[in-house]
């Protein structure tokens, strides 16, 4: 007997039983089911939500795989057991040591993050006695992309328990969220555990131990783990890098969202496939960029002074905004979440400018954390359906109008 | 005045199967059958019983809810079997057909001399008036209601739709005299919309206006002419009637007799010889397929793969319908379906999926879903093939959750199902959109009425 007869067989035995969802999620993921249509259309078109999930993915991957390098390249540098790499194939940078320790980092949060939330999802299918949907395949690979590679892994899990349930599962699952879950997850990671998230020492992997272990007393060099941001903040910058390096990605940052480059390639191939709103992702730039501009006119036309504790991000050329921090990552994979953006294309024009928009005025304006796209994207997540009521009632006030001539 | 209508957004699905012009008759059924699930919220109150001998044309039954509507024999013959269903539901009325047809002789009208009020008491006597549809709620037209406006589609976008300009060809007199009627039954307009550069015999008929249209699918349903034309507001009416139909009226008029005679093509992959036949609304699909189709493992329709009827092989031709589909079914599984490159399904996204290559190819798809039903989650696919100025997953919604002045302010007056066909297709959560739009529209016409 077949593998495919084998399942059919086990299919008809679990159907009606409370583990259907379960053994129905791992055998639709083996096989397209079997269902034919019935009533409606006799015929459908070859994607489904699975197909439009796994693209997302697939856009993913080269940042993951990036991440794992630059992981074992940041540590590797702080400690000084290697030079910096000259651009993105700089030699120092694709080496099989970096890759093994990013790995060695990286992987067990794609491990936690995947384990953790689809034990979630496959409780409340089973609970509730729907199939478990797609969504988290998404979710679960964006989670290690936006953490510190140093997090402990405990602090994830239970992240990822609070971001499912209650970001969520309480909806009533995939396509009924208000908030993106993957930045539910983080925010929820930012508040509770804002000494871990912030701060200048959890961006690069080591750094924090060697912290802990200068105060114990031990005789070794600190390793720096600050982010670009975090410096720029703070009224100065890191030495060594240049636009360049900020574009390939060779910085310290989380895990995914250092490499604009790859982040760009992601963007163009998701746009090609009709899977992200391109609307979205053009006009979160946009957004971006006016913010900036206006920062810049203020500090060109001397309204701050240099000695105030904004000045430092406020002077930053208006475009660099783009290649520092997680704006473009954020406007590529998050702001596009199709169920908590907004849903008519005229909204998303509006939606997505207001997250470019937002997002640099909290990042130059946060005392405490210097980025805002994940503060931005929740804020507009909350707002889209109020945008998307008004550019509908637009639609809604042109039939009234109709009538009322008609009438008239 | 006439408009020149282009559809941009919309999706031409390229099967296999498409019928070769050329007409044959198919050999007459033994039985006919008539479904009333095919007059959607008419409820029948028989006027026959099994043993009662009738001719083409007489009544079978009426709606309970007005005498006057009554719904004819398509042919002459015995009443043979009622077939009913739960609540004593009638599911299907049988007449054994006579081998020579006798028809009821309803008198020879000329439209042009006669008023409203004669011809809708003509078209009600003679079994015509059931051709007639109203919007909103894409139900049989109400005979007390005065439209604005009466719509006619001279052209058929759907997949393997039968090409009205060859079927109608050689039907000017018919046309003519059953348009001319249809001025007498409105202050506004008649409006027929042909193909654009096509030479449709329905195109500039005295008395009415006519359109053209060009573009994808749905170019050629008249909710989309209704929609760019004139659309139904709050407390309006517009009638519409499918061309095909438009002969048999034209008939009636002309001879006196009702005849339910349609060219239908046979279409769709699984028919070896894909053509026209002429047959009588109600026939035997088998007859009409007989000897050109593989029926192993494979789903016969009455009407379009977007819209029709699942009848099966053993089904009849529906009452409005002139087309019949063949496909293969899709009850097998595809090994890691979800994920590898699509090269033999039609898609609208590039998700590794290849049908944006070859935009001309023509596809052989079955009835498989491709996927399981979700909720709703993308955005801005349905826009991409809907060209009504409507937001069609709002409305959906609206309909789902059963808001009432919700549905009326975005636009449930304008559309019937059909309209939704195309979303449902690409629909990536498989969400069965054009039963979400009949439920709503049910909802409505039993809620405001």
């Amino acid at each position: 007997m077949s593998l495919k007869s084998k399942l059919h067989n086990l299919k008809e035995k679990y159907k009606g039983k409370k583990m259907a969802p379960a053994f129905n999620a791992l055998h639709t993921f083996l096989y397209l089911p079997n269902e034919t249509t019935h009533g409606g259309t006799h015929v459908k078109a070859a994607d489904d939500l699975k197909r439009t999930m796994n693209t997302v993915i697939m856009a993913l991957v080269p940042c993951l795989i990036y991440g794992m390098f630059n992981a074992g390249y940041q540590h590797y540098l702080a400690t000084g057991a290697i030079e910096a790499a000259d651009g993105f194939l700089g030699a120092s940078f694709w080496t099989l040591d970096n890759l093994i320790l990013g790995a060695w980092q990286v992987l067990p949060l794609v491990i936690v993050s995947y384990g953790v939330g689809l034990a979630v999802e496959f409780l409340f299918a089973v609970i509730k006695g729907h199939e478990v949907e797609e969504g988290y395949l998404v979710t679960g690979m964006l989670v290690p992309l936006i953490v510190p590679v140093d997090i402990p892994l405990w602090m994830l899990a239970v992240a990822v328990i609070f971001g499912v349930v209650i970001g969520k599962e309480v909806f009533g699952g995939t396509g009924m969220n208000i908030l993106n879950p993957a930045l539910t997850i983080r925010a929820f990671l930012f508040f509770a555990y804002p000494t871990w998230m912030s701060g200048d020492k959890v961006w690069v992997h080591g750094a924090v131990e060697r912290s802990q272990q200068i105060a114990a007393g031990q005789n070794v060099d600190a390793i720096s783990g600050e982010t670009l941001l975090g410096a720029y903040a703070q009224n100065s910058t890191l030495p060594g890098i240049d636009y360049w390096d900020m574009f390939w990605g060779l910085i310290p940052g989380s895990v995914g969202e250092t490499s604009k480059f790859l982040i760009i390639i992601g963007a163009l191939f998701l746009i090609f496939t009709k899977v992200g709103s391109w609307r979205i992702m053009l006009s979160t730039i946009i957004g971006a960029l006016v913010m900036g501009l206006i920062f810049n006119g203020v500090v060109d036309a001397g309204w701050i002074p240099d000695t105030s504790k904004f000045y430092g991000l406020m002077s930053v050329p208006f475009w660099q905004h783009l290649i520092i921090g997680s704006i473009l990552f954020g406007a590529v994979y998050m702001a596009t979440d199709p169920v908590t953006a907004s849903q008519t294309n005229k909204g998303k024009w509006i939606y997505g400018f207001l997250i470019g928009f937002i997002s640099i005025m909290i990042r130059v304006f946060n005392p405490a954390y210097p980025e805002g796209v994940f503060l931005a994207i929740l804020l507009m997540n909350v707002f889209a359906p109020t945008i998307d009521h008004y550019v509908v009632q637009a639609n809604v006030k042109k039939r009234m109008k109709r009538l009322k001539v008609k009438t008239a | 005045m006439s408009k020149d209508i282009r559809i941009k957004k919309g999706l031409d699905i390229k099967l296999v199967g498409e019928a070769e012009k050329t007409t044959d008759a198919a050999k007459a059924s033994s039985y006919y059958a008539i479904k009333p699930e095919d007059f959607h919220g008419i409820i029948p109150k028989l006027l026959v019983k099994v043993g009662h001998k009738i001719k083409a044309g007489e009544a079978l039954f009426h709606s309970k809810s007005d005498e006057t509507l009554v719904f004819p024999s398509p042919v002459s013959g015995e009443i043979s079997e009622i077939i009913r269903g739960a609540k004593r539901k009638i599911l299907e009325i049988r007449i054994l057909a006579d081998a020579t047809q006798v028809h009821h002789d309803f008198g020879k009208k000329d439209a042009s001399k006669m008023s409203g009020e004669e011809v809708k008491a003509h078209l009600l006597a003679t079994g015509c008036w059931p051709f007639i549809k109203q919007r909103p709620y894409d139900v049989i037209a109400n005979p007390a209601n005065s439209p604005k406006a009466i719509f006619v589609s001279g052209h058929n976008s759907a997949p393997l739709a039968a090409d009205l300009e060859y079927v109608l060809a050689g039907k000017e007199a018919e046309l003519t005299a059953a348009l001319t009627a249809l001025t007498k039954l409105t202050e506004g307009s008649v409006h027929v919309v042909t193909k654009k550069g096509g030479n449709s015999p329905l195109a500039n008929v005295a008395g009415t206006t006519s359109h053209t249209v060009s573009g994808p699918h749905p170019a050629g349903n008249v909710g989309t002419h209704i929609n760019k034309i004139d659309p139904v507001n709050k407390g309006e009416t517009v009638w519409t009637i499918a061309a095909q139909d438009l002969i048999i009226i034209g008939e009636v008029l002309l001879t006196g007799k009702f005849n339910a005679t349609r060219t239908i093509a046979v279409t769709g992959s699984q028919i070896s010889n894909p053509k026209y036949v002429t047959a009588i609304a109600g026939a035997n699909i088998k007859d009409l397929v007989a000897g050109n189709i593989n029926l192993d493992n494979t789903r016969v329709i009455s009407g379009n793969v977007l819209s029709g009827r699942q009848e099966g092989a053993e089904g009849v031709l529906g009452y409005y319908d002139n087309q019949i589909t063949a496909i293969p079914e899709g009850d097998d599984y595809e090994f890691f379906g979800w994920n590898k490159p699509i090269f033999n399904k039609v898609s609208t996204s590039r998700a590794l999926t290849f049908s944006w290559l070859k935009p001309n190819k023509k596809y052989d798809l079955n009835t498989n879903t491709n996927g399981e039903h979700r909720a709703f989650v993308t955005t801005g696919t349905y826009e991409e093939v809907f060209p009504l100025d409507i937001y069609p997953m709002q409305t959906l919604k609206a309909c789902m959750y059963a808001d009432l002045d919700e549905m009326e302010a975005l636009g449930m007056y304008e559309v019937a199902p059909e309209d939704f066909a195309l979303t449902e297709f690409v629909c990536v959560s498989k969400q069965p959109h054009q039963k979400i739009i009949r439920e709503g529209l049910d909802l409505m016409l039993k809620e405001i009425g």
